[in-house]
């Protein structure tokens, strides 16, 4: 038999990433600067701590919304770092990474119709998580002479008062645009204004430099009962294969989202949650080391971008930054002759929706050997064809 | 403070160019320069050495750990002792310690029979030196902050989003 897939899954497009791929497949010398995630292993106290709770057989599930001392965990932390308050019997849910957090809230906000407005470049699941809930796509492009922030006239010229909803995420991937509370303030006037509810994506929060300190919207006066904040383990403490995450909100809307949680994950990884919790309760200065090396790494980075020659912006926060391509290229011909000729993996910023065009991500969660040598590469490709 | 962050990086990696410390710091290649000619005058640099794994080599290297009890009097203090110890080539590290024992002493040599002589015709001796316990070094799974495993393979994807 033939499968009828459903018209939602027919409809979002096959990764733009796939073909890189099998380029990358070809070549065993490559550098990877496509990689999303920390090069770090996960803090050793924490991987203790999942190895302790295996041995002494903690392998059953938990409640849905996560172990009760985990979610006191995460409202003291958010509290601590971010004068966010959420009650952690109602108002906080642990998810298996923050991606299942996304897909709860959008099934849980989102009704056939609806329309959804991405702040972009932007992470790429939210626009298949909009459409698989049935919702609208409205693309609110970001630029670069912004630093990639959020404006007001972007949301004005996008249209986007019509919208229901606004996704953002800062500090941002792929481009590592940050915002400060200033910059917050009028975007969180527009929500408020156009009554729109705000999906706060900040999984890179910990990850801020040149002494910015991040600002969570939620915290902006009357945003909090219309926002949904998302964070994780991944990005921070470097725990991406632990798929551990969670979100913030009104008792309300989480418990919504617990509605879905609890028939379709039941509760998110038990050994997860074990290493979550000693990654609060005792690895901040792991999390500080690795920023400072990311820090190291971002200015390296960014350095050697003007150097080249290539226009890069002053990213301040993830570990990515977005160099513009040089004239006569299309990213997705910068990227592909880059990877084909020197082995050097980028990637094109068309992938992240509209603003992306024309620039590359770049990530520097890699050792500085590696992206020494990246850069020399991408010195040499420039040189040969720019 | 720039003395700071470069000190920093070059405990992490002394080989790490001028030109890369600069990029990596935001100072430009002079103030890095400074930096480092500072620390070295002040002394807070005082040198600089490759981290070996021995194990890796085809000659024998023997290490060992040396716990040294001493007897002061009026006129012999710690320094004193330590200054006479720590001009043997053949001691690597000298470090008066809290606990049990006064001074941790770390010796090298080409032979256990070799660093067994030193310590019994050169340390054991010394008048002020009550008892000496030595270690020798089997393995070493870590110097410098350096693991000294196999280490892990990057097993990321070339691309995740
Ligand atoms: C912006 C953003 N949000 C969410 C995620 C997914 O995180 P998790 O591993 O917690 O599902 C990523 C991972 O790349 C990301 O970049």
């Amino acid at each position: 038999m033939t499968f009828e897939l459903a018209d939602r899954v027919q409809t979002v497009p096959p990764s733009g990433i796939r073909r890189f791929f099998e380029i990358a497949e070809e070549r065993d010398d490559v550098i990877s600067l496509g990689v999303g995630e920390p090069d770090f292993a996960t803090p050793w106290a924490a991987r203790d701590a999942a190895i302790a709770s295996l041995e002494q057989g903690k392998t059953s599930y938990t409640a849905n919304r996560g172990k009760r001392e985990l979610r006191e965990a995460i409202a003291d932390y958010v509290a601590d770092r971010f004068e966010l308050g959420y009650d952690p019997d109602e108002e906080i849910i642990v998810t298996a990474g923050a991606s299942e957090a996304v897909d709860l809230a959008f099934r849980a906000f989102v009704d056939p119709g609806d329309t959804v407005a991405i702040a972009q470049p932007s992470y790429i699941s939210y626009e298949p998580g909009v459409i698989f809930a049935g919702g609208e796509v409205l693309s609110v492009p970001t630029k670069q002479e912004d630093d990639f922030r959020l404006t007001v006239d972007a949301l004005e010229d996008a249209g986007a008062d019509e919208a229901d909803m606004l996704v953002l995420c800062y500090p941002n991937n792929p481009t590592g645009a940050i915002m400060t509370k200033a910059d917050l303030e009028p975007i969180a006037d527009f929500a408020r204004e156009h009554d729109l509810m705000v999906l706060s994506d900040e999984i890179y929060a910990e990850l801020t430099y040149d002494g910015n300190e991040h600002t969570s919207i939620a915290s902006l006066e009357g945003m909090r009962e219309r926002t949904i904040v998302f964070n994780g383990f991944s990005k921070a403490h470097a725990m991406t294969g632990l798929r551990l995450g969670y979100a913030l909100g009104p008792a309300e809307a989480i418990g919504a989202m617990n509605k879905i949680h609890q028939y379709t994950m039941l509760s998110a990884p038990t050994t997860a949650q074990h290493a979550a919790l000693e990654a609060l309760e005792s690895c901040e200065n792991d999390v500080r080391e690795m920023v400072n090396q990311y820090d190291r790494r971002r200015q390296f980075v960014l350095s050697r971008f003007r150097e080249i020659g290539m226009d890069v912006f002053e990213a301040k926060g993830a570990f990515y930054c977005f160099p513009e391509v040089p004239e006569g290229f299309t990213a997705e011909e910068f990227a592909e002759g880059v990877l084909r000729e020197e082995g050097v993996a980028v990637v094109p910023g068309d992938v992240f929706g509209e603003g992306g065009e024309g620039h590359l991500r770049i990530s520097y969660a890699t050792g500085l050997d590696d992206l020494r040598q990246a850069l020399a590469r991408i010195e040499a490709f420039v040189d040969e064809h720019a | 403070m720039s003395e700071r962050e470069v000190l920093e990086l070059l405990r992490e990696n002394a080989r790490y160019s001028t030109d890369d410390i600069a990029r990596m710091t935001g100072l430009d290649e002079q103030e890095v320069e400074a930096a480092i000619e500072e620390l070295e005058a002040t002394g807070v640099v005082r040198g600089y050495q490759a981290v070996v794994d021995w194990d890796k080599l085809e000659d024998e290297r023997v290490r060992a750990e040396v716990e040294l009890n001493v007897h002061l009097d009026r006129e012999t203090g710690y320094g004193d002792i330590a200054e006479r110890l720590a001009r043997f080539p053949q001691v690597t590290a000298l470090r008066l310690v809290s606990g049990d024992y006064d001074f941790d002493m770390e010796v090298e040599g080409d032979s256990i029979r070799e660093v067994s002589q030193f310590i019994s015709e050169k340390v054991a001796p010394v008048p002020e030196i009550t008892q000496t316990v030595t270690h020798y070094v089997m393995t070493s799974y870590k110097e410098n902050g350096i693991e000294l495993g196999d280490g892990e393979d990057d097993e990321r994807l070339s691309f995740s989003p």
